[in-house]
């Protein structure tokens, strides 16, 4: 059965541990949204999913549809479809949106195999148009002079053309103003559907307004402190994440 | 008829200092053999044998021969240039190899051998569609020549040097040597010594060559030094593209080359010069190349330089005449092992000149770039303007790039400007590329590509496209 199962992770950068045994199972069609303060380990859960060099995974183990992804390398976790939104996507001068989507599609293709010229653009055009793009975004270098909302509009951009199994959207709404959170939000539940997982880590519960979850978690040192549905994301706009911690302290 | 078969004479190979870098595409030789050949070292015998070989004329043989002996007489430029110069062995170098034959007119009458080098150099394409624009160098002699007649319709000479000095010895006489004296440096002496094969092209007054006239060559014989010498000469008012492309196969013994390449644009013309060049990585690449720009004239040195062990060129105009316009584009991509010295020289002898230098060069593992570049702008002129903008993206930590601009404007009307950065692909950028699936080596491929992409774009297409895969092949084998 396909899904993404996160178990008993620990995650070191340099010396530090910062995500410590976190457990998490994501199943196609889903919505898990967690939450937490700052400098929690919420960032540092999806890049180490990703593969980042930076990130060290000490214990615990990460499986999609049961086979362990951690011996694999970044690029491959990608193909086998697993996306990363980037908080701060990298810019990459000279190489346009265009010209990059195309070498990460054909780098999916087998030996030998070329990637249709014209069905590409069709299928760009129409996400674009989706997401409210221009059409001159295109040729623009990826990420280079963007826009806050630009770049987490190509991020969600890339997602669509993707069509990752999975998706780890960290912290997508940072550096949106209203109207740029609702088309990337807009741009998400088209996405969404029974072919994929999403990871949405927010520290605000602003984007669970547009995007609402299946499940919210809570992410205090670490781990995952307490689970619930949309409710409990209300419920930590109202009263912030103070009791929480104070629960995860007394238990 | 000898054969080069002595190679158990000559000294052991060393290592290639380059392990690891794929370099397929040039890694290919086939037996071949030579109707004509020096033998190894030079000395005034060697400057007579080429000149009786070539039955040349008693002034041309004269100047071969003063030419060497300022050869001889010239130090190595270590005091500026690297010490690695001292590692050629000019006595283990052949200066002088043919086929013999004469130049083909036709498709069908290139030798089979040199066809199936072509075809791994992709040249039947560009055959099929340009057909005659082709000058195609195979080794010292052009193994292959025709001109479309289009071309010849519009009074245009394109043959090998060898030929058009028999042929049109009084064009070819008037301006050679000219912008490129013997005594420039040490390699034009060299190169004017023994030189052999490189293209001539005379284009008449008004005439505007519509596409662009192409010569490959590349060096097929081991320790064998090419010593090309090209003469372009774009008469009033002309225009002309000239592409030249060149992949070399991988040898054991280091190797000598040593071209020169002079460009007279006369009043209003425009001359435009691109070089694609993959040398394999135990080539000394030691090139002179320079244009003079008569009044409201246009030179445009368009320059890739991949491989080789060493790389010295420096393109340049000098800027005669009123209004002339000079501009050097070029993109240096320095492996393991490899040193790219690289840059510009813009001489302003005129008023109101202009001159754009563009350089961009990538350092890959323990690679290293270096930009040279010489402005000059006398006090007595008025209204010059330079611009000179040089990058460099350095791939690994212990990749290395330096930078020598020599600036010298005197005068206070005129307008320089002057711009360098140095930029690191960050391990950052290559997670974000490998996150979307890309591999490492494609990733660092893209980077590359991208840092050049504003110059590959002035290419043409066939032309950007092959350094695409060339950088590719390049990034292939730098990651890991």
């Amino acid at each position: 059965m396909s899904s993404l199962v996160i178990s008993n992770l620990h995650v070191s950068t340099g010396d530090k541990e910062i995500v410590k045994g976190l457990s998490l199972t994501i199943n196609p069609g889903e919505i898990h949204a967690i939450m937490g303060p700052n400098g929690t380990g919420k960032s540092t859960l999806a890049k180490a999913i990703a593969g980042h060099p930076d990130y060290t995974i000490t214990a615990g183990d990460v499986l999609l549809d049961g086979k362990s992804i951690l011996a694999m390398e970044s690029d491959e976790r990608a193909r086998a479809g697993i996306f990363l939104a980037f908080q701060y996507p990298s810019e990459i001068p000279g190489v346009s949106i265009a010209n990059f989507l195309r070498a990460a599609l054909q780098a999916r293709m087998s030996e030998g195999e070329e990637i249709d010229a014209s069905g590409y653009y069709k299928r760009l055009y129409e996400k674009m148009d989706m997401l409210k793009i221009d059409r001159k975004f295109t040729s623009r270098s990826v990420n280079e002079g963007f826009s806050g909302g630009e770049k987490k509009r190509s991020e969600i951009l890339q997602m669509a053309m993707l069509e990752p199994r999975f998706a780890l959207m960290d912290e997508t709404d940072s550096g949106l103003d209203i109207d740029a959170l609702r088309i990337v939000s807009d741009g998400v539940n088209r996405l969404r559907g029974p072919n994929l997982g999403i990871l949405l880590i927010t520290h605000y519960q602003r984007l669970l307004n547009y995007i609402v979850p299946d499940f919210v978690h809570v992410m205090i040192e670490g781990t995952i402190v307490k689970s619930g549905n949309k409710t409990l994301a209300l419920e930590l706009e109202t009263r912030g994440y103070d009791w929480v911690k104070k629960e995860f302290a007394n238990a | 008829m000898s054969e080069i078969t002595d190679s158990e004479t000559l000294e052991a190979a060393p290592d290639n200092p380059v392990s690891g870098i794929d370099q397929s595409s040039g890694n290919f030789k086939y037996d071949m053999t030579y109707d004509f050949d020096a033998g190894t070292g030079l000395n005034e015998r060697t400057v007579d044998y080429i000149s009786s070989v070539k039955k040349e004329a008693a002034w041309l043989h004269d100047f071969r021969q003063s030419a060497l002996k300022v050869f001889n007489s010239k130090p190595l430029p270590t005091h500026w240039a690297t010490k690695d110069l001292e590692n050629i062995n000019f006595d283990k170098i052949r200066y002088y190899l043919s086929q013999g034959l004469k130049p083909k007119r036709t498709w069908d009458e290139v030798p089979a051998d040199i066809k199936r080098t072509f075809e791994r150099l992709g040249i039947p394409e560009q055959e099929r569609k340009f057909l005659a624009g082709v000058e195609a160098q195979f080794d010292s002699e052009a193994a292959y020549s025709n001109i479309k007649e289009a071309v010849a319709k519009q009074g245009v000479i394109f043959m090998n040097s060898t030929e058009a000095l028999r042929e049109h010895p009084e064009i070819f006489r008037k301006y050679f040597g000219k912008v490129i004296p013997t005594g420039d440096n040490k390699f034009s002496a060299l190169n004017s010594a023994v030189f052999s094969g490189g293209s001539f092209i005379y284009v008449p007054p008004g005439v505007k060559v519509s596409h662009p006239l192409q010569a490959y060559f590349r060096i097929n014989a081991e320790n064998f030094g090419q010593f090309e010498r090209t003469l372009i000469i774009a008469d009033e008012g002309s225009e002309l593209t000239y592409m030249e492309g060149c992949t070399a196969p991988k040898f054991s013994t280091a190797t000598l080359h040593s071209a020169v390449v002079e460009l007279v644009a006369l009043k209003g013309a425009k001359i435009q010069y691109i070089t694609v060049q993959n040398w394999s990585s135990n080539v000394f690449n030691l090139v002179t190349k320079r244009g003079l720009a008569h009044d409201e004239a246009e030179i445009k040195w368009i320059d890739c330089n991949i491989g080789s062990r060493l790389t010295m060129k420096y393109p340049g105009v000098v800027l005669k005449g009123r209004k002339a316009r000079g501009e050097v584009i070029s993109i240096a991509l320095a492996n393991d092992g490899q040193h790219q010295d690289t840059g510009a020289k813009m001489v302003h002898a005129a008023d109101e000149t202009t001159s754009t230098v563009v350089s961009k060069s990538i350092s890959v593992g323990q690679g290293r770039a270096t930009y040279r570049g010489v402005v000059h702008i006398p006090r007595h002129l008025k209204g010059c303007k330079n611009n000179t903008e040089c990058d460099a993206l350095l791939i690994n930590t212990n990749s290395r790039t330096d930078t020598y601009p020599a600036i010298t404007v005197r005068g206070d009307r005129h307008a320089v400007q002057h711009e360098a950065s140095v930029s690191k692909v960050s391990a950052e950028q290559i997670f974000y590329m490998q996150q979307r699936g890309l591999t490492e080596g494609q990733a660092m491929s893209l980077s590359v590509n991208g840092f050049v992409n504003d110059l590959a774009r002035q290419f043409p297409m066939e032309y950007s496209v092959e350094l695409k895969r060339l950088i590719d092949l390049e990034m292939e084998g730098s990651v890991g």
